[in-house]
């Protein structure tokens, strides 16, 4: 039996800000795999350095030391122009405030990133309307951010995330903004995206419900990985 | 791509319509302001603009006030290189009120109107105008300013040549150019030179300037010496100009007005870019996390940097071509408002070029701290500004 792909490799990853005069760090020197096909929970209290990690897995961040692979490509070696294609080509982003351009519709909401491809006008259009019909925002396309439910908006940045077929999805506390209900619709989105699509999934969350939708929750703190817990559902 | 990026410019552009209202209601009225002082200016040299290059102006070299002998005029004309000469008298009369100001000039009608081809009067008229010793002409922009018709009586009251003074409008003259003053009236110098002589015999035979014309452009400055040098250490010396020199000199004694107007007009300009600056740094600030958003999904700094330049560049640009579309109508306005003060008061092409220019640098100037800002802007920071 084979051992599953590697998608993300860390190694002694490390990662400090400067506030004033002062250096703090936020990752002691990091080092974990996640395989293809993941559906992964990172939880971890305030501070504890989830989100940077995660912003390093997805590019938009640099490590200041240690090794950071991810689909194949040392991502801090990238220049800024590269790692912006790279992004581009391999990252799919959820984010907790959904981050949809208020001025365009769910449609063009969704085509946003494939504006870096060199598909055609007709061509963006089909994707977008396939990625919303998949997430169930078929009879929402023209709806503008604001005449949207916060689930509903969520679901049309699931939408963006997929759209481009990336590599790797990233959520960071995608139910954070979200009522119970529509929190628990699109964690089964996320969970349907892993399993029928394939989707690997990087998550960051607070709340231990949403992370159990996962594979595998990994705990973090004070930089450190703590502990990596394996579940059943996920 | 670039349907989408206009797109997205457009939405964002329209996205704040009050503020982008305002602002491009505020640029409409600086483009509109700078053209109107811009033309206000130009009109301040039209007629050094609309002078020829081989007309010289002979005067008292004393000063303008001073008069020239009109026995000058044979002197003058002997002088190699003239090859036709006229002269003139400032008349300086009232038409009913002060306010109705327009210039008067006795001339000798014949010779004048040869020298001054962009006075254009029809064949009939001149004749009329030249038979009658009181029959006057006058430009169509006076005739319609104050209702004037051919065969009307013209009443002006002297300020230098006291009494008053009945003119027949005999002629109607219309410029040859778009830019020629057609606000003036011009009478017979002898009807003058006798009424003077009747009431005032000591300043009869006087003229105010003579005006010769040269035989080529290239010899005025030797043909301008040499008639200075022929009266040369005579009671009355002279000082000779081209006609350019000459109006320029009038102008130099308003400078000071034209250089507070071009400063005002320059100020206007500064003000609607530190207002569109303003409120492009506001809508920058605001869309923090949209460009953090569009540069996580892997859109360029360039992008994001051009996105915010093409909406200041679309409000001053649309704010400015109204401007420059509204200084049509206001500047016939403000003309017709004015009467005959301005007697050439258009609205250039390097006027409107100016306008647009300004309306561009507007624009431009006004991204420029908001780009700069969102091109260093890191990811990660930005997007923490709606968390």
């Amino acid at each position: 039996m084979s051992s599953p792909e590697v998608l993300v490799r860390l190694r002694e990853v490390r990662k400090s800000y400067r506030r004033g005069a002062q250096v703090v760090p936020v990752l002691t020197g990091i080092g974990f795999d996640i395989a293809a096909g993941e559906f992964l929970a990172l939880m971890g209290p305030s501070g504890s350095g989830k989100s940077t990690l995660l912003n390093l897995i997805a590019g938009i961040d640099r490590p200041d030391s240690g090794e950071l692979v991810v689909a194949g490509e040392d991502i801090a070696a990238l220049d800024e122009a590269a790692l912006a294609d790279w992004r581009a080509r391999n990252i799919g982003f959820i984010f907790q405030f959904y981050n949809l351009m208020p001025v365009l519709n769910s449609r063009e909401n969704v085509e946003l990133p494939l504006l870096l491809t060199g598909l055609s006008g007709r061509e963006r259009r089909q994707r977008a309307e396939f990625a919303l019909a998949m997430v169930g925002l078929a009879d929402r396309m023209d709806h503008t951010p604001n005449e949207l439910s916060g689930g509903q908006q969520q679901r049309v940045a699931i939408a963006r995330a997929l759209v481009t077929d990336p590599t790797l999805i990233v959520a960071d506390e995608p139910t954070g903004d979200l009522d119970r209900e529509s929190a628990g619709d699109v964690l089964k989105l996320l969970q349907r995206l892993n399993r029928e699509a394939g989707k690997t999934i990087v998550m960051v969350t607070h709340d231990q419900r949403a992370a159990e939708a996962a594979h595998a929750i990994m705990h973090l703190e004070k930089g450190e990985l703590f502990v990596r817990e394996e579940l059943k559902q996920g | 791509m670039p349907g989408s990026f206009l797109n997205l410019v457009l939405r964002n552009a329209w996205q704040h319509r009050l503020r982008s209202g305002l602002t491009v209601l505020g640029m409409i009225v600086a483009i509109l302001a700078f053209g109107l002082l811009g033309t206000v200016v130009d009109a301040w040299y039209a007629g050094a603009d609309g002078a020829a290059a081989n007309r010289l102006i002979v005067r008292s070299s004393i000063s303008l006030v001073f008069p020239l002998p009109q026995t000058y005029k044979e002197r003058i004309r002997a002088v190699d290189g003239v090859r036709d000469l006229s002269w003139a008298n400032w008349f300086g009369g009232i038409y009913k009120e002060p306010k109705n100001f327009f210039a008067q000039f006795a001339v000798d009608g014949e010779s004048y109107f040869r020298l001054y081809p962009e006075f254009v009067v029809g064949e009939g008229a001149m004749r009329d105008f030249l038979r009658d010793r009181k029959g006057c002409v006058v430009g169509r922009k006076l005739a319609e300013t104050h209702g004037l018709r051919v065969g009307d009586t013209l009443t002006l009251k002297g300020t230098i040549y006291p009494g008053s003074w009945d003119f027949v409008i005999r002629a109607i003259y219309d410029g040859a150019r778009k830019g020629t003053d057609q606000s003036q009236m011009f009478f017979h110098w002898a009807y003058l030179n006798e009424t003077v002589k009747a009431r005032m015999p000591g300043r009869a035979n006087n003229v105010g300037v003579f005006i010769a014309e040269v035989d080529s452009a290239d010899r005025v400055a030797t043909v301008s010496r040499a008639i200075d040098r022929e009266f040369a250490n005579s009671r009355a010396e002279t000082l000779t100009e081209t006609e350019k020199a000459f109006a320029l000199g009038f102008i130099a004694m308003t400078e000071a007005i034209v250089v507070a107007i071009r400063i005002v007009s320059y100020l206007v300009i500064f003000i609607i870019m530190a207002v569109m600056a303003n409120t492009m740094a506001m809508t920058a600030r605001e869309r923090t996390a949209e460009y953090a958003t569009l540069r996580a999904l892997g859109f360029p700094p360039g992008f994001v940097a051009a996105l915010i330049c093409g909406e200041s560049l679309l409000l001053a640009g649309v704010g400015g071509l109204a401007g420059i579309v509204l200084t049509f109508p206001v500047a016939a306005a403000f003309a017709a408002r004015m009467g005959t003060l301005f007697p050439v008061f258009n609205v250039s092409g390097a006027t409107v070029l100016l306008q647009a220019g300004s309306a561009l640098v507007v624009g431009v100037v006004a991204a420029l701290l908001p780009m700069r800002r969102v091109a260093r802007l890191s990811i990660v920071d930005g997007l923490r500004a709606v968390a």
